[in-house]
């Protein structure tokens, strides 16, 4: 696989660490209920298909990014930074 | 038809043509009381033993693919209970035990070989690990032996004991560790499924859960609509989409695990051994081949096949543990879609859905759990209780925060195991 780092253009998966499914950019308010916390740290949609994950690229820039990826072929169809993707919500 | 050495030998007489196929190909009916969505491993044994256990025959184990086509085919196929934690120690010590009587018991040959496992350990910090995982072994019943370097060497002469990167202090030796052939235990429980009654009923895609008033009433399926009083799911790395289709969100992902095989060679690995450093374990199976593999790709993945990066990585650990693998050629490598659950460990539980029963989360362990999981999930779809040897395996675990099993010790979240 190779990701398309905004910052350092197409580069091998190798210098990235994948944390997993993006939902994590959606951090319940302090003093959220227990089970909004327990949905936001353990239960997950795990879709087959397109999903968006977050990557850190530690192995080049050191940005986190936001990637769109298909789990069923692996095929990786873009790549924004976390910190737009977080924002333009 | 019973399998004998005198069927053997009377077959063989007779050109081998009166051999009765080993289970039939029945159509599905419209109504069961069970019906179990998912024909691998744990899906057929938890079959099985309803019928041996519990007396109930009137189920149907529906399978989307073929039998035992999934994980219980992908798998290194090792058999092992040498589990630290309370709750684990006494589920995979009770699974042990029903591997031990599995032959006789299914009148079918698994070839479970318990040649013995060796984890081996690296530092002084990692060997008090290791003593402490084997004290838990013992009190638990099971057998662990503690070997020094002089032990090891004895046991495995091929590895490199002069590496200083890596240095080998020892190892936790396992005899009544070993593997089986993954194949036949499907193959194993299926027959001795359909033996006492159970519809077996392949190619046939579960496609909705039918829920009335909070309570399952049946499934709907590629090949119609069955009614069922309960329903199981014992889907593996299909776990979320299967429990969607019931409304639930659960605490699974799913990821890749690659897997190898080399050539056939005569034999030169008399165990199973596993390298504490480069998460790297290997076999040599009856045909021959080097089995081995290593740690997840560490990305959510149904492709059933992994990417090159791993195959390095588990490479690399391969030759820093033992330099004579590099003369062996990689045959085939191939991917399993592991369920995986925040703290490692599976879940064997009920659902907010009266009638609705979850079997998952086995993560990279599944195999050896085959016969244990499945005993205790009958346990717990004929009685509504849970089993005393799977009890811990709550799937509330993780929402209220007691009872959580990290074996690993590394934390209770996605990506940590």
């Amino acid at each position: 696989m190779q990701i398309p780092c905004p910052m350092c253009g197409l580069r091998d998966s190798r210098e990235f660490t994948c944390k997993g499914d993006a939902v994590t950019l959606d951090r319940p308010a302090d003093g959220a209920a227990p089970e909004v916390w327990h949905a936001y740290i353990h239960l997950r949609d795990n879709p087959a298909g397109p999903t968006r994950e977050l990557w850190y690229h530690g192995g080049g820039c050191g940005a986190w990014l936001v990637v769109a990826r298909n789990t069923v072929t692996h095929a990786v169809s873009g790549a924004t930074l976390a910190s737009e993707a977080h924002h333009a919500r | 038809m019973r399998y004998s050495g005198w069927q053997v030998l009377a077959q063989g007489l007779t050109g081998n043509r009166r051999w009765a196929r080993a289970w039939r190909d029945p159509a599905p009916k419209d109504a069961y009381d069970i019906v179990i969505i998912g024909g691998g491993g744990h899906g057929l044994s938890t079959a099985y033993y309803l019928a041996k256990e519990h007396g109930l025959t009137n189920i149907a184990v529906l399978e989307k693919g073929y039998l035992g086509g999934g994980s219980v085919g992908r798998n290194t196929t090792i058999v092992r209970a040498n589990y630290f934690l309370e709750g684990n120690s006494q589920f995979y010590s009770h699974s042990m035990k029903l591997w031990e009587g599995l032959e006789g018991d299914l009148n079918y040959n698994v070839m479970h070989s318990q040649r013995g496992l060796i984890n081996l350990f690296h530092s002084d910090g990692q060997r008090d690990a290791f003593v402490r995982r084997g004290n838990m072994m013992i009190n638990q019943g099971d057998d662990a032996i503690l070997l020094d370097r002089e032990g090891c060497r004895k046991l495995l002469p091929y590895l490199d004991y002069d590496q200083t990167r890596f240095p080998i202090y020892g190892g936790l030796y396992h005899p009544r560790g070993g593997t089986a052939r993954h194949d036949a235990v499907a193959w194993g429980y299926a027959r001795g499924a359909d033996r006492r009654g159970v519809d077996l009923i392949q190619n046939c895609e579960v496609t909705g859960i039918d829920i009335s008033g909070g309570r399952v009433t049946g499934v709907q399926t590629s090949r119609g609509a069955i009614r069922a009083r309960k329903v199981a799911i014992v889907v593996a790395g299909r776990s979320s989409q299967v429990a969607a289709m019931a409304g639930l969100r659960l605490p699974i992902e799913s990821h890749v695990l690659q897997a190898f095989v080399t050539e056939g060679l005569k034999p030169v690995i008399d165990h199973v051994i596993s390298y504490g450093m480069g998460h790297f374990y290997i076999s040599q199976s009856d045909k021959g081949g080097l089995v081995f593999g290593g740690d997840l790709d560490f990305y959510a993945s149904y492709a059933a096949r992994g990417n090159l990066p791993m195959v390095e990585h588990v490479a690399e650990a391969g030759m820093t543990l033992m330099p004579m693998i590099g003369k062996a050629r990689m045959l085939r490598s191939w991917g399993g879609i592991m369920d995986m659950s925040p703290d490692g460990s599976p879940i064997i539980d009920r659902t907010a859905v009266e009638g609705l029963y979850l079997n998952c989360g086995w993560c990279y362990g599944g195999f050896k759990a085959v016969p244990g999981s499945g005993h205790c999930f009958a346990h717990l779809i004929a009685t509504d209780r849970p089993h005393a040897a799977a009890a811990a395996y709550r799937l509330d675990r993780f929402a209220t925060g007691r009872g959580l099993m990290d074996e690993e010790g590394t934390g209770s979240q996605h990506n940590l195991h």
